[in-house]
């Protein structure tokens, strides 16, 4: 395995941060400069920069628009799950990349919380698979990539469950990996016990990161310079002007 | 309340349902008029792929919204139960997310890496003459750029955004429909989308203002081009034909006030169907309006009761004619600040033979910010109003079924299958609470709710708010010659019962009926025929 588990960890990490950071940067550039001189606010909801940007972080936070139909709310629990859990894994990581030697408290107190999200993620992300085969107006609109995100993240998840309840890699020996690659140093893979399923996990999930920037995970990014709810359109200067007439 | 609207969400998939409805295509002498420059006549098919990719490219770099609407939906589908002709059709192409993945699956193939490399793996189709004539062509003329579904969906998508960006894709190859071309070439020729002449525009206007005369004894004046005046009123036209009613409660409410006020034959049009059409032509449009205000100094410009009129106003004006020299607003905002302000005097009672409902025009509740104004105003005018149920109404209004630019007869299936959760939410309010009256102050709806409300046989009719208005608005005037009719009527009724003389032989009665019995045995004249003989004696 010598080769490709060289490439995997030694190679394989710098085409994927450039890929990622450039693509989502690129992808964002491209939004940022896009004109948008009409104001096509879907009201009513914000009427000033304040009531819009609370209009925006409700939807981020809450996925408040999801609720707004009764049929849409084990769609919102399933969402709300997944992607809560997903921030939740996400942070956990960070113990891998912060802190030479002891991780940073806070990153110590999320590790419990953050293993419980890895056991339940795969509940919602199921679920989302489900609904694409078994609702019927579902599964016309879907594409294979839908399928494909989720039954990639689905094996980016397991492979790591695998890694940790049976396969066993050294915690430490992982850290310095990570560690290695932020100061853009060469692992020495022969000092170090990495298993397949650690290397078969950090392969897919870089597999994700390239994939990212090109596909409609980028919702991420977009959600925050959606018009209908960014712009406002002076709602409250209107009334004023009506005042004075 | 809610039950039988539940029932409508249990939609039966049936994929092409929305094939057979096509509107007519434009003839050269409408779309030489259009501002958006389109070819007069569909472009030879080795042509249109390559005009419609390069116009595509444009619009996706001019306009941010379509941009990022063509690259974030995750197509989660919790737009899909929110659209009226999905719900009304079955067709997933009539869902908001299928409709976008029409231009999508286009723009994916062509303009991104993924799509050049995946292609259908990931949604990816090129396009061809077939996808803009069949798949265009079709399905975004069966959106009523409602933006229900922006109100829904996790990133506000606005499936109106891209149906827009659509049609003007389309209008670069020569497809554009026979219905909006014609309006909007009448409004370019006449001032207004009805196209009526400026002659028979002012004999309208006389005629109502006598028949405001007739019914109050009030001279009320409905001024038209007047050379200065405060304030522009833009009516839709339609209100002085069809639904003159509302036009003769807003003409009463500005002579109540005193206002200062006239209409212009030039911009004689609240409606922009620019909108259903091009940037280009929702300017053209919106510029005649500000010609005109700018000409006749009016401090104030008032768009009278219709969706999408607002909508043009609201969102467009400013930002594709401003700055603009006055100040706008629309006619629910005046009127109730009119009432809120004291300076209306009127009568609820007026109006307790109905029991009132709102249907909130799309583009005023969604694009407008213009739910409250119109509950107030008739809750102010009336005793008896229900709202239906919260997810039918404000910013989750169902659009009646005709917006858009659909509101034309070859699609007429079409508009009643959409109409069809409006109606149902209408169908509830008339069970539970009687409901006889749906107000629903937009010219489109006036024109199409009927023909649903008679589709799905649900007893109501349908009037704007201003009607309401001016049944219980009260004139300076108005109760003296309601006493003065009253007391002229009830004269004639106690004459009729009081002594009478038979004219053809002098001969006196005690009262009217003896008269009577005595002409048609005398004289042989029935009694329905009875005042040929008998009069009141002086
Ligand atoms: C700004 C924060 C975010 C918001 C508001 C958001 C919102 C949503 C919503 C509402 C859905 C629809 C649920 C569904 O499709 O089933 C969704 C889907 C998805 N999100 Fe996010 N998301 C955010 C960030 C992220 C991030 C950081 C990722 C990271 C990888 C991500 C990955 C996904 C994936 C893969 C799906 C697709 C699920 C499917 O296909 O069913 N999201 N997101
Ligand atoms: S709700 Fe929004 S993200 Fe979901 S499918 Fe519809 S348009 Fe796409
Ligand atoms: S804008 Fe209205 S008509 Fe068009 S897709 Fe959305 S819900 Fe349907």
């Amino acid at each position: 395995m010598g080769v490709l588990a060289n490439f995997v960890v030694n190679v394989l990490p710098y085409i994927t941060f450039i890929v990622f950071v450039v693509g989502v940067i690129y992808r964002i550039a491209v939004w940022w400069s896009r004109p948008s001189p009409i104001p096509i606010a879907v009201f009513p909801g914000q009427r000033s920069v304040g009531s819009a940007i609370v209009r925006v972080l409700s939807d981020v936070i809450f996925f408040r628009s999801l609720l707004q139909f009764k049929g849409n709310q084990i769609l919102w629990l399933g969402a709300w799950l997944f992607h809560i859990s997903f921030g939740l894994i996400l942070l956990r990581h960070l113990r891998y990349f912060l802190g030479a030697e002891a991780v940073p408290g806070w990153v110590a107190a999320v590790q419990g919380i953050g293993i419980a999200a890895a056991l339940v993620i795969s509940i919602p992300l199921l679920y989302l698979l489900l609904r694409r085969i078994v609702h019927a107006d579902i599964k016309w609109i879907s594409t294979p990539a839908d399928y494909f995100v989720l039954l990639l993240i689905l094996s980016v998840v397991l492979s790591g469950l695998y890694a940790k309840y049976f396969a066993r890699p050294f915690v430490v020996d992982v850290k310095y990996v990570i560690r290695s690659l932020m100061a853009l140093k060469p692992v020495d893979l022969s000092t170090v016990t990495l298993n397949t399923a650690f290397l078969v996990h950090f392969f897919l999930v870089q597999v994700l990161a390239m994939y990212i920037p090109f596909s409609k995970v980028m919702h991420f990014g977009g959600i925050f310079f959606s018009p209908t709810r960014t712009h406002h359109f002076g709602g409250e200067a209107h009334t004023k002007q009506l005042e004075e007439a | 309340m809610g039950e039988e609207l539940d029932k409508v969400y249990n939609v039966e998939l049936k994929p092409g349902a929305g094939e057979n409805y096509v509107c007519h295509l434009t003839k050269p002498e409408f779309a030489e008029k259009m501002a958006n420059k389109m070819p007069t006549e569909p472009l030879p098919d080795d042509q249109m792929v390559e005009v419609a990719l390069k116009r595509l490219d444009q619009l996706r770099k001019e306009r941010k919204s379509l941009q990022l609407y063509l690259d974030i939906c995750v197509r989660c589908g919790a737009c899909v139960k929110q659209c009226h002709y999905f719900l009304g059709t079955g067709d997933p192409k009539n869902t908001p997310v299928g409709r976008a993945e029409l231009l999508r699956k286009v723009y994916r193939a062509h303009f991104t890496i993924s799509g050049k490399l995946f292609g259908s793996l990931v949604g990816a189709q090129k396009l061809t003459p077939e996808v803009l004539k069949n798949e265009w062509y079709k399905y975004f003329y069966q959106c009523s750029e409602c933006r229900r579904c922006s109100v829904f969906c996790p990133y506000g998508i606005d499936q109106a955004e891209i149906t827009m960006a659509g049609r003007e894709v389309l209008n670069s190859v020569g497809l554009a429909t026979k219905y909006i071309t014609q309006v909007i070439s009448q409004v370019y020729k006449h001032g207004n989308n009805l196209g009526i002449p400026e002659a028979a525009f002012k004999a309208n206007c006389e005629f109502l203002e006598e028949e405001i005369k007739e019914l109050t004894g009030v001279d009320v004046k409905i001024p038209v081009n007047k050379e200065k005046a405060e304030i522009l009123y833009l009516p839709p036209s339609a209100d002085l034909f069809t639904n003159t009613d509302t036009m003769m409660g807003v003409a009463k409410v500005f002579h109540a006030v005193g206002a200062d006020w006239t209409m212009s034959t030039y911009a004689s049009e609240a409606a922009n169907f620019g909108l259903f059409f091009s940037y280009d032509d929702i300017k053209a449009i919106n510029l005649r309006v500000v010609e005109v205000a700018k000409k006749i100094g009016a401090k104030l410009v008032i768009f009278g009761e219709c969706g999408h009129a607002w909508r043009a106003a609201r969102q467009y004006m400013e930002a594709m004619n401003g700055p603009l020299p006055f100040k706008f607003m629309n006619i629910l905002e005046y009127t109730a600040e009119m009432i809120r302000q004291g300076k209306l005097k009127l009568d609820k009672s007026r109006n307790d033979d109905v029991i009132v409902t709102m249907h909130d025009p799309c583009n005023m509740a969604r694009a407008g910010d213009l739910v409250e104004e119109g509950r107030f105003i008739i809750k102010s005018v009336c005793n008896n109003f229900v709202d239906m149920d919260p997810n039918a109404i404000k910013e989750k209004t169902f659009c009646c079924g005709g917006g858009g630019g659909l509101l034309t007869e070859e699609i007429m299936e079409l508009r009643m299958k959409g109409g069809l959760p409006r109606a149902t939410a209408v169908k509830e309010v008339v069970k539970s609470h009687n409901v006889n009256y749906l107000a629903a102050p937009c010219a489109i709806d006036k024109a199409q709710l009927p023909l649903v409300m008679e589709h799905y046989e649900i007893p109501v009719q349908v009037g704007g708010i201003h009607d309401l208005v001016g049944k219980a608005l009260i004139l300076e005037g108005q109760e003296e010659f309601e006493a003065e009719q009253a007391a002229k009527a009830e004269a004639e009724a106690a004459a009729a019962e009081g002594p009478s003389v038979c004219g053809l032989c002098d001969a006196e009665f005690a009262t009217m009926e003896e008269c009577c019995e005595h002409a048609e045995k005398e004289h042989k004249i029935s009694k329905a025929q009875c005042d040929m003989a008998c009069e009141p004696k002086k």
